[in-house]
Formats: structure tokens, sequence, C-alpha cells
């Protein structure tokens, strides 16, 4: 794939409450956004360990979107408040590791919000297209074979 | 019947694993009585024909400790697994890369230039860099190549054996030693070290809440710490939710929080991501602006959470 048409690989973790539903409902309503998407449901955004946006980092992906319901909206009370705390540690740590702030992404969508949710993965497909492919696997391994 | 020889070897290391045979005391009596020592750099001068010498297997172990940077440690520990049926990762660095894998959060550019250059303690008005090739006196000399990241032993060699910590401590030492001589080790690839983690056998469990909340994060360089406290509780980073234990506890004795030095149990991949997921949740904090503050007040999340597990971990170095 040349720079000029590349389709960045967005993993989304919706947590099934809100966002997931809000992502259904973008497709039942026929909004259109870009099929960079790939779908991970999970039962809360508090359950996205960090663990999982640095695997997707690693293989493959060019950008991780976490999203969750509105806060108060929790069907675990409080599960998108530990999303939410642990968010800007893990961008301090991806900036470290120098991943661009722009790679990874935490929303609240909640079940209404179908236009939302199509407006940020249009939104985040633009940004990572302006940014380029990750492409870390391959240029981890490029610079642990370089003598 | 002729004692089983083995050997130790150090690659990018401090020497504290060299301490830690030493620190056995009286018991390194009982493990010289039942072994032979092959080869030791530290203690007792062999090259390396000696090695290249060895019958395959006329060595039964080797204890490597040590982080591999550079082409001559990768050909050591290469001709180690050759001659020997069984190799042991020794201590933090060559179990996870340790401190010296703190330094693929940055550039072999950038260490160098900080090492020989800008470090206050270097005088270097000619601004000379270590080369592969030098001529002296009309010899040329080499030096090896020092590789652009830091790797773990087991990206280079196959490893039977980890035994971790920084470093490992005496106990964990004989036991692996009469595992080995008894024929009891367990299966290929372990960890010679307990399964739990550390806020398990941790002596401050009793004055842990139910509830833990972080105000701020505070650093031991700065404010001291409550003797008797759990540490999270009172915003000092301690590692002990995401590290195995073994250690004895031994920092958090000498009212030190853990720093991570034995690596994460099996169940986890990534210990700073692992770390993160359980600190970050635990900010006292509803807001995102609050968050973002709270996040603010700890410096380096990447060298407090991955001190000793950089290149084992899922990103592995920083790339720019």
């Amino acid at each position: 794939m040349t720079e000029q048409n590349f389709e960045p690989v967005i993993v989304g973790f919706l947590c099934q409450w809100c966002s997931y539903t809000g992502a259904d409902l973008a497709g039942t309503s026929r909004l259109e956004y870009p099929p960079t998407l790939r779908t991970v449901r999970v039962m809360c955004s508090g359950r996205v360990d960090p663990t999982f946006v640095v695997t997707a980092l690693a293989d493959g992906a060019d950008g991780v979107l976490i999203a969750g319901c509105h806060p108060g909206d929790c069907h675990y009370s409080e599960g998108n408040y530990r999303a939410m705390r642990r968010y800007p540690l893990l961008m301090k740590l991806l900036d470290q590791f120098g991943i661009e702030k722009e790679r990874v992404r935490l929303e609240w969508i909640s079940a209404s919000e179908g236009d939302k949710f199509a407006r940020v993965v249009r939104e985040m497909t633009e940004q990572l297209k302006a940014l380029g492919p990750l492409n870390w696997q391959k240029r981890s391994a490029a610079l642990s074979g370089a003598a | 019947m002729a004692k089983p020889k083995v050997a130790f070897y150090w690659c990018a290391s401090c020497g504290g694993c060299e301490e830690a045979v030493v620190d056995l005391n009286e018991a390194i009596l009982g493990v010289v009585e039942a072994v032979d020592i092959a080869l030791w750099p530290v203690a007792l001068d062999f090259k390396k024909k000696h090695v290249e010498s060895w019958e395959p297997g006329e060595v039964a172990v080797v204890f490597i400790n040590g982080a591999v940077r550079t082409s001559e440690q990768e050909e050591w520990v290469k001709l180690l697994r050759e001659k020997c049926p069984v190799v042991i990762a020794f201590g933090s660095c060559a179990h996870l890369g340790g401190i010296p894998g703190l330094s693929n959060s940055t550039t072999r550019e950038e260490s160098f230039k900080r090492k020989y250059f800008d470090s206050p303690s270097v005088d270097n008005a000619e601004r000379v860099l270590p080369q592969r090739k030098t001529r002296v006196n009309g010899y040329e000399l080499e030096l090896p190549e020092f590789s652009a990241t830091v790797r773990k032993l087991d990206d280079v060699i196959e490893v039977d054996y980890y035994l971790p910590g920084c470093p490992p401590v005496p106990k964990l030492i004989v036991e692996a030693v009469t595992a080995i001589l008894e024929g009891k080790l367990p299966a290929k690839g372990a960890v010679l070290a307990p399964e739990k983690c550390l806020c398990d056998e941790c002596p401050r469990k009793e004055s842990k809440p139910e509830k833990v909340t972080i105000e701020r994060f505070r650093r031991v360089a700065t404010e001291k710490p409550d003797p008797e406290k759990c540490f999270l509780v009172e915003g000092f980073v301690c590692l002990g939710p995401a590290t195995r234990s073994g250690c004895g506890e031994l920092c958090i004795r000498g009212n030190m929080p853990c720093r991570g030095c034995f690596g994460p149990t099996a169940e986890t991949r990534d210990q700073g991501a692992k770390f993160l997921s359980a600190v970050g949740s635990l900010l006292a904090a509803d807001q995102e602006e609050k968050c973002a503050e709270l996040a603010a007040t700890l410096a380096d999340p990447l060298g407090t959470f991955y001190r000793f597990s950089l290149p084992s971990s899922i990103l592995k170095q920083r790339l720019s």
C-alpha cells in the first residue's frame, strides 16, 4: 500500500451498553463513516486494560479508540471513571514511547449518539491519514536487528 | 563420580549478580562442595578458547546475568548455549532487560551523546566517541558493536529457566541449585520463584484499606513514607500489585516501595501496562481535568512502571 491511499486501521473498544449500541444506531440510521474501525465489544470501558491498547498498537493498529458511557451513566456505576483515570497516564506513557497522542482516543458515546460515533470515526480516520501508518512491529524489528 | 560443572557469565550488568553469588555466605561452601566452577569471569581467569574446547554437555549449567547490548555479549551467550544443556537467565537484566534496558527509552545516539559529551563528569574536548576500529601505534584495535537496542537474554538465545531479582535473593539461588543437583527442576521456561504477587506477601497488607485512593503522587526522594502504611495509600508508587513475590520483601522492610525487579507473575504479559491499569484506576478524581492534573504529578511513568522490564514489554522500546 502506498502512502497516498493509506487506509488506517483503528481498533475500537466499545462498551456494550452505550457506545456499541451507539455504533449500532449509526448503522441503522445509515450514517456514513469510513470502514477503518475494527470493533471489539467489551462489557465496560473500565475493562480496557492498557495492555489491550499497547497490544493493538504493537500488532498493527494505527490507532485505538476507547469508547464508553458518559460519566455518571456507567452500567456498573463507576467503570468508565476507571477508564477516565487511566487515560492521561496512558497518554503520557505512550508519548514516552514516541506514539503520537492522536493515535489513542477516549470518547463518551451514549446509545443515542450514533451521529457522534460516526463523527469520531471520521475525525480519527482523517487524523491518522495525516499522521501515516504506525508500523510498530516492522520499525521495532528493524531497530533491534540494526547493528 | 566427577562433580558436575557449572559456569557463570555476565553481559550488560552491574556486577550485583556476582555479589549475589558471594552473598550465599556459608551456603556457597555447600555449592562448591557439590559442583566445579568451570567459568566465572569475575573471580577466575578463563579465556574464550577454554569454553570453545568444552565438549557439549561437559558443563551442565550456565548462569548468565546481564542484558545483551554488544556483539561480544551475543557471541558469548550463543557459544555458551551451544555448550550447555541448561541455561539459566540470572537476575532482572537477563530475565527482563533490567536497568540497562531503560536505555531503550532513548536512542543509541542520545545515549552516546549523554555518556561521552554531556555528562557533568566527562572531559572530552576532542569529542571522541568509541569506534569499531582504531589504529594505535600501528596496530588495529577493535571494539564490539554496540547495538541499537538492549535485548533480554531470551531475545538472543533459548533460555531454560529464569531466576528473577536485582539481584536474585540467596534463598531462591540455593533452591534453584538444589533443584538442579537433585534433578527436580520444573517444566522448561519456568521462573524459579513463587507465582503469587508481592501484595499477597506484603508485611503491610493489613494496613491496606478496602478502597485505596491516590490523592497525588509522591516521591521517596523528597518525602518520607510512613513506616507502616501501604505505600500506594500515601501516593508512593509501589509496583507490588504487578510484581512477583519471592524477594523476602526486602525493600518494603527497608521502608522503600517495590520497584518491580522480580517482574510480573506468569499471568501478566506486560508489567508496566498492568501496573498502569491498577494504579490508574485508584486516582482520587472524577473529572477529566482533575485526572490529567493528577497524572501530571507523576514525572516518568515509563521509567517508573517499566524500571526493570522495558525490553520485555509489548512495545519494547521508544521509536521516534
